[in-house]
């Protein structure tokens, strides 16, 4: 500061003892101050008090010099580029400009503001006429002006045309940034882009002195390296996204519904990865790099009963032989606390990743979905039913025939439908037969739930009856027979509901989420049955270990009684692979689960092979030979399902969820299954099928999948946690092998890896008294937050409501102006007409320069007439592209008026 | 990143991206785009800005726009005669106010223009008319036609001078859900 005044100072001295410098300082100073305003008029967005400070800037420079400001400042009005045929055709244009939208004012506001805008008309163009005039006065001074330009920067600045230069600058700044939101056409954006940009490249500069100035120019350049750098970076970031193309190419052709499906695999596909990742890179490569070869311990070699069919395809198909004894199962892991030079905590890494697993894809769903919420959570009420209809049913995203087709016809049924239920005249034709078909449907429907969900149950523990058998004495069929059940019944019990559904009679969006609900019920019921009958399975597999345990026990006993008989002899060493072992029932869970995944998959391609490509293929060319149209009629192209395939993707992903933990490579499967099923669905989509006939729509769709996907997430979750918390891992296979339970891990960590006052501290903040004020703590903070959310919802909804009652009051109220006004100037026309006996036309009054309205008329069209104004003016002025030069010549007159 | 293009110079491409939600590479696509259409009215060379216009009847037939039922007031509206022709840079423009991240702001002015048929600023029972059955296909009878175009203005207008204007197309407009997801178009 202090700096800062003794430059004033010094300034003042100076300009002191150079009365020419000064002037010429003061014409460049109003001229600047000038230009600065003309850019704030074009943005349009000059706040009052600015525009009065400049005023009276004006009009001090005025006072002091009056003939330079005026013939400065009119120049500056119209050059920014010092170029004197693009002045001159700048006024013309603008001169036209006003012409222009004064005629269309007259044409169209309402009679009530014609007068003003007369009279307002007439001065303008006196003004406008005598600016023109200037301007060709001013062209030479034009040159000197130029040459002033040049020294500008060298000069020094007053702090408070600093302050105003520097406000200047930045107002371009900000025009720059807000240029592309600006509903101009685009001539007129690159325009005022290079003009702006000249402005702040040319006075930056100016803006710092003396040190700060070699600061601020550095700062400068910086800025703009970094944006440039910002810019590039954005443009590669847009070039990473994957399958971008790909999805605007299916959604220009079969609009947004079809499209979110696959921003929903895309989606999907980035979980996945990052599950991936975590699997993948701190269990599997740590484990394979530096945990003991295969071969070294028992849980690491294949037993030697297996040995011989190991390397079978069939076998590693089913993931067993060399598949089961690798880092893809869980019994594969060794229990050593720490592996390699890295002293890397494989147990507790495993673990910790599968509750990371579980954590991160919880906090993914939520967040998403709280996002979605925030989205579209805006407009529910039903005000604008038909408006909306109108303005936006129509997806501009659309550009196949047949999209469009089908969109036309559901416009236009939905229009039908408002219609009737506008008139209220629909018919309730035999509403208790309606409701006896859809009790009955219901009752269908729950009965296809419970065969299937038996069915399943049957299938299972048939199958195990088969393992205890042995698999090798049984067909192909008896061996897979669970997941091929699972999967064909999850094909065809949609088209059954399907059917169903036709029973009900509901409107088409409600019939889709009946649908939708069920299939869900459908495959949340055979995943049940599924997981139940695991458990069973699971059971069975422990007490098989306990025989085994106890046989090894003694078996042990006896050998060791042999040992110590003669201790001379030297400890038999086993081969690992005929050291008798547990069965290890985590990596058979694992097993299931990736049989169950990989079955999935093939029965969705293959569907999609069959059921798509084949259908269209044979359509295609057996039409030209067959009775009747293959394509218009029975079997046509097949449509491309959104919901089910949604539906298929979340539970395809509970099943990965709930698998993970048992089989690491599940996240690597899916990711690998996800990659294929983009391309193939891409190229199914694009090459075989038809746009639904159901368009609905894709937004508020997208928080419902969401909704599905969290429920599936914890449903799956569940099992999962079941397992780990309650039942004791294998006594031999596994990284938790020989502990308790497999959250001891983390115990025996806090033990022996950390401080000890640590572990103490761990211990009594996990004493029951510590913990259960504090669940008790959450559970209030929960209740509080949602009593308070209730409260501001109810609030919002009240809010609402009033907001509609004000709506149609300000309608109703509007309308009465309107008439009023109407009215009175009926009624002031009238009188006037009586009175002078002149033309009606108002233009007339204003030459003359008298107030032409009798008092009364014009005094009550004044009360009454604000509202209308408001609704009628504010259109004009921003709104249209072609529009805005307007308010930009207007602004002109301004200065000029004072001037004058 | 290729800086091998002659189409534009960087200066122009960065005044582009300035003014457009565009990136380089979708500039230097629509330019493409633009190109095929009329390759013996658009020259491949746009550094001294030339001033050449595609007739609105072949833009009209790009795919994206095919379909659309309003494909012809589009254009007209983007175009700085009304008449239809785009120059490049309109053709730009267009498709920035169509693209996904322009502001619901900028995209609603467009829309009214684009549903004033005829360019009264207002858009008034024959506006909402054509509106229709061009939705519809004609396909409702015409007092469903005049039972709809009544209830649109009235629940729309709220100055009650039985038209709407953009005020209270705006008002509308700025709640409804779907506008933002099926006013744009992908290029």
């Amino acid at each position: 500061q202090e700096r800062q005044s003794g430059r004033r100072r010094k300034r003042r001295r100076r300009s002191g003892d150079k009365k020419e410098k000064k002037k010429k300082h003061q014409r460049r100073r109003s001229s600047s101050s000038a230009r600065d305003g003309r850019e704030e008029r074009q943005t349009k967005k000059r706040e009052s008090s600015k525009k009065q400070r400049e005023k009276h800037f004006k009009e001090r420079t005025t006072e002091r010099n009056e003939e330079e400001a005026q013939t400065s400042s009119v120049k500056a009005t119209k050059t920014n580029k010092n170029i004197n045929n693009e002045k001159t055709r700048k006024t013309k244009t603008a001169e036209r400009e006003t012409e222009k939208r004064n005629e269309k004012k007259m044409d169209k506001s309402p009679k009530t503001i014609e007068r003003k805008e007369s009279e307002g008309k007439n001065t303008d163009k006196s003004k406008e006429r005598k600016k023109h005039k200037k301007s060709e006065e001013d062209k030479e001074e034009q040159e000197e002006l130029d040459k002033e330009q040049e020294e500008v920067r060298s000069e020094c600045l007053s702090p408070e045309e600093l302050e105003k230069l520097k406000e200047a600058v930045d107002e371009r700044k900000k025009l720059i940034q807000s240029l592309r939101v600006k509903p101009w056409p685009m001539k007129k954006k690159l325009v005022s882009l290079r003009e702006s940009q000249e402005f702040v490249e040319k006075y930056e500069g100016a803006l710092g002195k003396g040190k700060g100035r070699k600061i601020y120019a550095y700062k400068v350049i910086m800025t703009k390296k970094w944006m440039k750098f910002e810019r590039d970076f954005e443009n590669f970031k847009t070039t990473l996204i994957p399958w971008e193309m790909k999805i605007k190419e299916i959604e220009s052709h079969f609009g947004s519904s079809v499209a979110s499906y696959f921003i929903f695999l895309r989606w999907m596909y980035g979980i996945n990865m990052i599950l991936f990742c975590l699997t993948f890179g701190l269990v599997m490569v740590p484990e394979a790099l530096m945990g003991r070869p295969y071969g070294s311990i028992p849980r690491k070699t294949v037993p030697r009963a297996e040995e011989a069919s190991a390397m079978d395809f069939a076998v590693l198909w089913d993931f067993g032989g060399y598949a089961q004894y690798s880092v893809l199962f869980y019994g594969f892991y060794n229990n050593q606390r720490a592996i390699g030079w890295l002293k890397f905590r494989m147990p507790l890494s495993y673990f910790l990743v599968g509750v990371g697993t579980v954590a991160y894809s919880y906090m993914v769903v939520i967040r998403t979905m709280a996002r979605n919420a925030n989205e579209s959570g805006i407009g529910d009420d039903n005000s604008f039913n038909f408006s909306w209809k109108m303005f936006t049913s129509w997806d501009y995203l659309i550009g196949n025939t047949e999209t469009a087709d089908n969109k036309f016809a559901s416009i236009t049924t939905s229009f039908k439908e408002a219609i009737l239920e506008e008139q209220e005249s629909r018919k309730d034709d035999n509403i208790h037969l309606t409701r006896f078909l859809r009790v009955l449907a219901n009752f269908l429907v729950l009965c296809c739930l419970a065969g299937s969900g038996y069915l399943i149950y049957f299938v299972v523990r048939r199958s195990q009856k088969f393992a205890l058998d042995g698999l090798e004495n049984h067909t192909w069929w008896e061996r897979n027979e669970v997941n091929m059940v699972m999967s064909l019944l999850g094909m065809f019990c949609p088209m059954l509901f399907d059917v169903i559904s036709t029973l009900e009679n509901y409107h088409p969006r409600v019939a889709l989420q009946w649908q939708l609900g069920r299939i869900f019920a459908l495959f949340l019921g055979n995943l049940y049955t599924f997981i139940i009958a695991l458990m069973d399975e699971i059971n069975l597999k422990r007490k098989e270990e306990m025989i085994v345990k106890y046989n090894i026990t003694t078996w042990e006993n006896s050998f060791n009684g042999t040992v110590s008989e003669n201790s001379t002899a030297t400890p038999i060493s086993l081969h690992p692979a005929d050291v008798p072992r547990g069965p290890c029932w985590e990596t058979m869970v694992g097993q299931e689960f990736v049989r169950l995944i990989i079955s999935d998959t093939m029965t969705t391609y293959i569907t999609l092979l069959i059921g798509d490509f084949l259908r269209a293929v044979l359509v295609r060319f057996l039409n030209h030979c067959w009775c009747w149209d293959l394509e218009a009629g029975f079997p046509s192209y097949s449509e491309f399902d959104v919901s089910g395939n949604v539906l298929g993707l979340i539970f395809n992903q509970g099943m990965i969820w709930m698998g993970a933990f048992y089989a690491p490579c599940l996240p690597a499967l899916n990711l690998l299954r996800l990659h294929i099923s983009m391309y193939l669905q891409c190229w199914a989509v694009m090459c075989c099928n038809v746009p639904q006939e159901r368009v609905f729509k894709a937004s508020g769709s997208n928080n419902f999948y969401m909704a599905m996907l969290l429920v599936i997430l914890f449903l799956s979750t569940l099992p999962a946690i079941y397992t780990i918390v309650t039942i004791p891992p294998s006594f031999d296979c596994g990284p938790f092998s020989g502990k308790n339970r497999m959250f001891d891990v983390i115990h025996e960590t806090l033990e022996s890896d950390f401080p000890v006052w640590f572990s103490k501290v761990f211990s009594y903040a996990s004493n029951p008294g510590l913990v259960l004020p504090f669940i008790l703590l959450m559970v209030l903070a929960i209740y509080y937050l949602q009593s308070t959310s209730k409260n501001y919802k109810e609030a919002n909804v009240k809010l609402k409501k009033k907001l509609q009652m004000q709506n149609e009051e300000n309608k109703k109220k509007n309308k009465r102006a309107a008439l009023k006004a109407q009215m009175d100037l009926e009624e002031a026309r009238k009188a006037s007409s009586q009175q002078k006996h002149v033309s009606p036309r108002r233009h007339y009054y204003s030459k003359n320069g008298r107030n032409p309205a009798p008092p009364v008329g014009d005094r009550s069209l004044r009360r009454s007439a604000p509202r209308t104004y408001q609704h009628v003016n504010p259109g004009p002025p921003g709104y249209l592209p072609g529009l805005p030069r307007q308010s930009e010549t207007r602004m002109h007159r301004v200065p000029s008026l004072q001037r004058h | 990143m290729g800086n091998k293009q002659t189409i534009f110079t960087d200066e122009q491409l960065d005044a582009y991206q300035d003014c457009t939600f565009f990136t380089r590479k979708e500039i230097l696509r629509l330019h493409g785009r633009y190109h095929e259409l009329a390759p013996h009215l658009v020259p491949m060379d746009y550094t001294n800005e030339p001033d050449c216009k595609v007739p609105l009847s072949l833009i009209v037939n790009m795919p994206e726009l095919k379909e659309n039922p309003f494909r012809n007031r589009i254009v007209e509206s983007f175009s700085e005669g009304g008449d239809g022709n785009l120059s490049f840079n309109e053709f730009v423009d267009m498709f920035s106010v169509l693209s996904e991240m322009a502001p619901r702001e900028l995209k609603a002015i467009y829309a009214f223009k684009i549903y004033d048929f005829n360019v009264d600023n207002f858009l008034c029972k024959e506006d909402l008319e054509k509106t229709l059955n061009r939705l519809t296909k004609e396909e409702l009878t015409p007092e469903e036609v005049e039972l709809v175009c009544d209830k649109t203005i009235e629940e729309a207008d709220l100055d009650g001078d039985n038209k709407l204007s953009f005020a209270d197309f705006e008002n509308m407009i700025s709640r409804a859900p779907d506008f933002l997801s099926t006013f744009h178009i992908r290029i």
